[in-house]
């Protein structure tokens, strides 16, 4: 059978569905951020499929997965810095005990 | 492409992706989920290689298996959370109930959905339209470019401020 644009919307669904119930269940910060890119991935997954099925020659769809891995390699970064500033100051990178902001 | 060998390829590299998915959301050693991210993200590229993005799957792996994997793993250790890390919190219940749903309603959308596919071939290799398209004088993405570096030089120097030793 032929692999069509059904197939791979249905697996970027299930790797982003995956990597929300990791952000959503997990209790250490680098695992979470580990999942949001999972779900990154699923929407890149997303965009280069559209633009393969529906406008083949464009290639707008990849220009758009390109912004998104720029916007994902920087908030990796930052987040990663905060993780271990956290870290330094608290000795822990449980979400459940990051409360500094909360009365 | 044509036919089999890529029906082929798409299952076997969406069920390496999906069970390394799975693998980083249950592993406890958080180590280990890491380097079973990196496998996630390899098979991801060989999924854009099925629909013939090769600039793309050449970034993915670049990117997301070469920088931020190791940037993660770079977290991991600098953390010390490995081998108790990776508990699951008090609401993981309704997490998994809205995860299912949000799966349900991809699922239905995406099947009922009447796609206007077309049966053109793609442009191959794709480097060259990537380029004239992303610097186009009149429809390009020039100023989104600009802004996308600008970003980076800004989490740059955040990234250094954050992590920097008072």
């Amino acid at each position: 059978m032929t692999i069509g644009l059904n197939h791979y919307l249905i697996l970027a669904g299930v790797l982003f569905s995956i990597g929300l119930y990791g952000a959503l269940s997990r209790r250490n910060a680098v695992a979470i951020l580990m999942c949001i890119e999972i779900m990154l991935n699923a929407v890149n997954i997303t965009m280069v499929a559209f633009s393969r099925y529906i406008v083949p020659t464009a290639l707008t769809g990849q220009i758009f997965a390109i912004f998104i891995m720029t916007v994902a390699a920087a908030e990796a970064a930052v987040a990663l810095a905060i993780f271990i500033s956290i870290y330094r100051h608290r000795e822990t990178v449980d979400v459940e005990r990051m409360d500094l902001m909360k009365w | 492409m044509t036919g089999v060998g890529v029906a082929i390829g798409f299952w076997v590299l969406a069920a390496v992706a999906v069970a390394s998915a799975l693998a980083v959301v249950f592993l406890r050693n958080i180590l280990r989920a890491a380097l079973l991210l990196v496998l996630c993200f390899v098979s991801v590229a060989g999924i854009y290689i099925t629909l013939n993005a090769d600039f793309l799957a050449a970034v993915q792996v670049l990117i997301y298996a070469g920088a931020i994997a190791i940037l993660l793993v770079f977290a991991v250790m600098l953390t010390r959370d490995a081998p108790r890390g990776n508990l699951l919190n008090r609401l993981w219940f309704p997490a998994l109930i809205i995860s299912l749903l949000m799966l349900m309603v991809v699922i239905y959308v995406s099947v009922s959905t009447d796609w206007h596919t077309v049966t053109e071939a793609a442009a191959e290799p794709t480097t060259l339209t990537l380029a004239t398209t992303l610097f186009d004088k009149e429809k390009g993405f020039v100023l989104p470019f600009e802004i996308a570096s600008v970003l980076l030089l800004a989490a740059m120097i955040g990234a250094l401020v954050l992590a920097k030793e008072r």
